[in-house]
């Protein structure tokens, strides 16, 4: 359950429902538009995020009562700008500036949707942490609180307070600007932008640590946020194939997840339970992506994810395609954890022997990542060389943070003691 | 926005500047004056410094006269090789330049208060 907060489409601009209506879905239809309009105005982007905040706080109050105003963004922008002149008139700093901005009372209204692109890409800023970018992308793009991003990340809620004030103090001091990047620059930025949806959402489909398997909020803030990308960006083929993998991953969620809380394999999975409309339009989406002519990671994974989700069981996974598409994976970005995964999909295509070959030649990259070990666990089990898979397996256990994956691993070990001959696997999600 | 760019490198970086052939630094030094020349309207003041075994260091206790003592303040194998101050529209165009800088090592890019 994505708790209090709810899910909104950007592109239906201004009125919001009248009992449904709640400060996230306010903040993620107007917060970037408003903070980008009063970043304009004031020239202080800190400023204008902390009165736009306030603002949304008040229209929360007030619109139930009084009904939403007919322009939401204009409403918004009005209230928060008195708060920014009276914060203004509070500080004896503030009144020199008041005096050179000679604010009126009525000015430009917010500008198009763009504006929250901007906003957007100010908040992913390379100059920026990567905790500040994605810590920033919440707070102003999609409005959570600081102890909202804390409960998430599992950090102290002060932690976060001070990297956003952190951000927003660089932001002033070192001048970074709020602009949509230069067409030259555009391929950089945009990565750094993906890279931190990316995050929000890994984040929150599988957690690295806790109690909680997946945070639906991140995993869902993260789908929002790919989504007003690709809407604001249509021509980009990087950002629809972002949202189209989150969409594919999100579909099969029902399916993830056992009665007792533990992992469920893609190889296990009950496929009835995957959301087939969801897949089928994300594989549209992934092959419109493609028919630009760019590719790139996101695009290929999406279509390795999709190619999972449309084969009809585990048996029937093209795993041709699969290994043909890491390929082309690796040709654009060599990691290891990618090598590791085309491995996994080598086993179905070569056999155990050549995929281990491949998987034990990453040793010393990956001997720190629990699915390394877990992948070579199972490998060496259908190779009949249970010591060295238990080994293994044990060795994943230590490493792994999340709840549900050490709960797969817990059992798998106590399965492998009563049956030794027993095969199990961990190689995907 | 005003600018300084500090052009940085560690011992590394400096070694494998000296192991340059001729050929390699003249074209080295090419780049670099072709960046300069490409960004002269930007560019407020500049200079190259002598390395740190040139520097010497005055350092103020708590009580008593100033400590001079001989070598950088600045610990450690990173080192200041020169720096430019520039005026610019923004962050972006200041972290562009710093991009395309030739000289390699690193830039450090830091904005001049304003009064």
């Amino acid at each position: 359950m994505a708790g209090t907060r709810q899910g909104r489409d950007p592109s239906a601009g201004g009125a919001i429902g009248t009992q449904a209506e709640s400060l996230g879905a306010v903040a993620r239809a107007h917060l970037g538009r408003v903070v980008a309009a009063l970043t304009r105005e004031l020239g202080d982007f800190d400023l204008a995020e902390e009165s736009a905040q306030e603002a949304l706080l008040v229209a929360l109050e007030s619109w139930p009562r009084d009904g939403t105003p007919d322009r939401p963004d204009a409403w918004l922008v009005t209230v928060a700008r008195r708060r920014a002149i009276d914060r203004l008139r509070r500080a004896a700093r503030g009144r020199r500036k008041l005096d050179e901005l000679r604010l009126e009372a009525e000015r430009a209204p917010p500008g198009a949707p763009d504006d929250t692109l901007e906003v957007v890409f100010l908040c992913c800023h390379p100059a920026l942490s990567r905790e500040a970018q994605v810590a920033l992308t919440l707070r102003v793009v999609c409005g959570l609180s600081a102890a909202e991003i804390a409960r998430a990340f599992l950090v102290p809620e002060t932690t976060v307070a001070q990297r956003i004030l952190r951000a927003k103090r660089k932001i002033a001091q070192a001048g970074l600007p709020l602009r949509r990047p230069a067409p030259e620059e555009l391929p950089a930025r945009l990565r750094e932008v993906l890279t931190v949806v990316y995050l929000l959402f890994n984040e929150g489909h599988l957690a690295t640590a806790g109690t909680r398997p997946e945070r639906p909020d991140l995993a869902e803030d993260a789908e929002w946020l790919a989504g007003l990308l690709a809407e604001l960006m249509p021509e980009e083929p990087e950002v629809l194939g972002l949202l189209a993998l989150i969409r594919l991953h999100r579909a099969r969620v029902p399916a993830r997840f056992g009665p007792t809380g533990e992992l469920v394999l893609l190889r296990n999975q009950d496929r009835s339970r995957w959301d087939r409309d969801a897949i089928e339009r994300a594989g549209v989406l992934v092959a419109r992506a493609l028919r630009m002519g760019r590719p790139g990671p996101y695009q290929i994974e999406a279509a390795i994810a999709a190619s999972h989700a449309e084969a009809p069981s585990w048996e029937e996974t093209r795993w041709a395609e699969i290994v043909l598409l890491y390929d082309r994976l690796l040709a654009l970005s060599d990691t290891p954890v990618i090598r590791l995964n085309r491995a996994i999909a080598l086993r179905h295509v070569q056999g155990p022997r050549a995929a281990l070959g491949e998987v034990d030649r990453l040793a010393r990259a990956l001997s720190g990542y629990h699915l390394f070990h877990a992948a070579r666990a199972e490998l060496l089990r259908e190779l009949g060389r249970q010591d060295e898979a238990r080994a293994a397996d044990e060795r994943a256990l230590a490493l792994a943070g999340n709840v549900s994956e050490r709960r797969l691993l817990e059992r798998r070990l106590a399965n492998t003691r009563e049956t030794p001959d027993r095969r199990r696997g961990l190689g995907s999600r | 926005m005003r600018y300084m760019l500090l052009f940085c490198g560690s011992e590394e970086d400096r070694r494998a500047f000296e192991a340059m052939s001729e050929d390699e630094l003249r074209a080295r030094y090419g780049e670099v004056a072709a960046w300069f020349a490409a960004n002269e309207q930007r560019i407020q003041s500049t200079a190259q410094l002598q390395p740190r075994e040139a520097a010497t260091t005055v350092r103020f206790p708590p009580q008593g006269e100033p400590l001079v003592t001989d070598g950088p303040f600045l610990e450690g194998r990173e080192d200041i090789g020169g720096y430019a101050t520039i005026d610019v529209a923004d962050f972006d165009a200041a972290l562009g330049m710093a991009r395309s800088w030739p000289g390699r090592g690193k830039v450090e890019i830091r904005p001049l208060v304003e009064r």
